[in-house]
């Protein structure tokens, strides 16, 4: 246990050490929900209708770069063979890391989306929902990219098969989260949805990890 | 009696039972499609909603059921490869990805053809639909990851663990976007049919799922025969087959 916390605490640390690696997932979220701003009518009826769902496309899209190099670095020095040999479990190593990668990289996006949401002109409900949905939500994605960055870890074309492999995976969240926030816009109420949210997000935070591990170990025979 | 339950995941057997077994399914299969096909086109009566329109879910629903029940399977082998580390299974899951993603494409395909007549669109956003669309990009991201792995071993077993996640998602996928859609637009399409077919209509759909069930083992087979050799090139009992196969 204190090992993984040791692990948790030197990934905090190089995630510190180099904020802009960190951060360009947020860039890209802010980018992107300005794009989808910009390419439709700024009738502030249309944007409320789209806002949530592309709020929540933008997330799940930048969610995809969260995990992109979540085991790259570690695995081209040597450092993940290391961390193998190492008596810390497998399954508890990816999920210190993942939950690193997530403080570092979605949670700054979770926090910057409701300014987003005022772009789109959520109503203040909605606005509130949206950073606990994406909090959840993003969560839950960061877990179960994992499996897929496991999957494609120094392979030809890695980032394209990521996506691929990933994007099906993601359908259930995208669907609550996106639909918990239109539920509280339109106020036909967002319980059962969030609850949904809550349950995919512990149920992939707890199984996620061990289809990671048993991906890693294939990754580094 | 003992018996050998792994008797045939020695390769050489298993090449030779397949290529006993691939033929038979194949001429299995053609009489069963001549059959159904003769069935649903000329001896079901005419449908009295849908007219003659409907007479594709002769093809539809047999290619739906397969596309489905084939991902089963292959996380089925996929879990046996993992478990007892026997190269069949592997090769077998391999084997049955092709065939999967074409019976998916095919109950696109005639889902759309037959979506325009009856609802006056190609496509909707109904769930079985769109859970459709999504198994067949778990199946591209299949092929996709098999491509893109060098290493064989690793190539099987990244497949499998993917596999086993994806069937894992699969119900979920499906109950998700089955919400989501009733949310959204309501029941305006029923995908469900009338419950009382003539019986001649549901007999034309059975024997036309035996025909793909019998298309898809003789293919798969087949296919497998010709990874095995791929693979086991160097062994002793390829060598002698591929010096059969010159004399």
């Amino acid at each position: 246990m204190t090992l993984a916390l040791v692990l948790f605490k030197r990934e905090c640390a190089l995630v510190l050490r180099k904020p802009g690696d960190a951060l360009s997932a947020l860039f890209f979220f802010v980018l992107c929900a300005t794009l989808f701003a910009l390419s439709i009518n700024p009738e502030p009826q249309l944007l409320r209708a789209l806002g949530p769902g592309a709020l929540w496309v933008c997330a799940l899209l930048s969610s995809l770069i969260v995990v992109g190099e979540l085991f790259e670095g570690d695995w081209r020095d040597g450092t993940l063979e290391q961390l193998l040999l190492s008596p810390l479990p497998l399954p508890a190593m990816v999920a210190a890391k993942a939950l690193a990668r997530w403080l570092g990289s979605a949670l700054p996006l979770v926090l910057v989306s409701p300014l987003l949401g005022l772009q789109f002109e959520l109503s203040g409900s909605a606005l509130l929902l949206l950073p606990l949905t994406l909090a959840l939500g993003t969560l839950a994605l960061v877990f179960v990219g994992s499996i897929g960055a496991a999957l494609t870890l120094g392979l030809r074309s890695g980032s394209m098969l990521l996506s691929l492999l990933l994007l099906p995976l993601y359908i259930p969240v995208l669907i609550f989260g996106a639909l918990a926030v239109a539920g509280a816009q339109s106020g036909s109420g967002f319980e059962a949805e969030l609850s949904i949210l809550a349950a995919l997000c512990l149920l992939s935070v707890f199984f996620a990890p061990f289809a990671s591990a048993a991906c890693l170990e294939l990754a580094c025979e | 009696m003992k018996i050998n339950w792994f008797y045939f995941s020695s390769p050489p057997r298993f090449y030779a039972l397949a290529g006993r077994l691939s033929p038979l399914f194949f001429a299995l299969a053609l009489l069963l499609t001549t059959l159904g096909l003769y069935l649903g086109f000329f001896v079901a009566p005419t449908d009295f909603q849908q007219g003659e329109g409907y007479r594709i879910i002769f093809v539809h629903v047999p290619v739906s059921w397969m596309s489905m029940f084939i991902y089963l399977v292959i996380a089925f082998w996929s879990a046996m490869g993992l478990v007892m580390k026997t190269r069949i299974s592997m090769v077998m899951a391999q084997a049955l990805v092709p065939t999967g993603a074409l019976f998916t494409f095919l109950s696109l395909w005639t889902g759309a053809l037959w979506g325009k007549p009856m609802w006056g669109a190609w496509w909707v956003w109904d769930a079985r639909l769109t859970s459709e669309l999504i198994l067949l990009f778990l199946y591209l991201a299949l092929m996709a990851l098999r491509a893109a792995i060098d290493d064989e071993r690793r190539a099987d077993r990244a497949c499998a663990l993917f596999a086993l996640v994806g069937v894992v998602n699969v119900p979920v996928i499906y109950f998700s976007v089955k919400w989501w859609n009733t949310l959204h637009q309501g029941a305006s399409v029923s995908l469900t049919r009338a419950p009382s077919m003539a019986s001649t209509m549901l007999f034309g759909m059975l024997v036309m799922a035996l025909a793909a069930w019998a298309y898809t083992i003789a293919t798969s087979l087949k296919r497998a025969r010709t990874l095995l050799l791929e693979r086991e090139g160097d062994s002793e009992w390829a060598r002698r087959q591929f010096a059969g196969d010159a004399r």
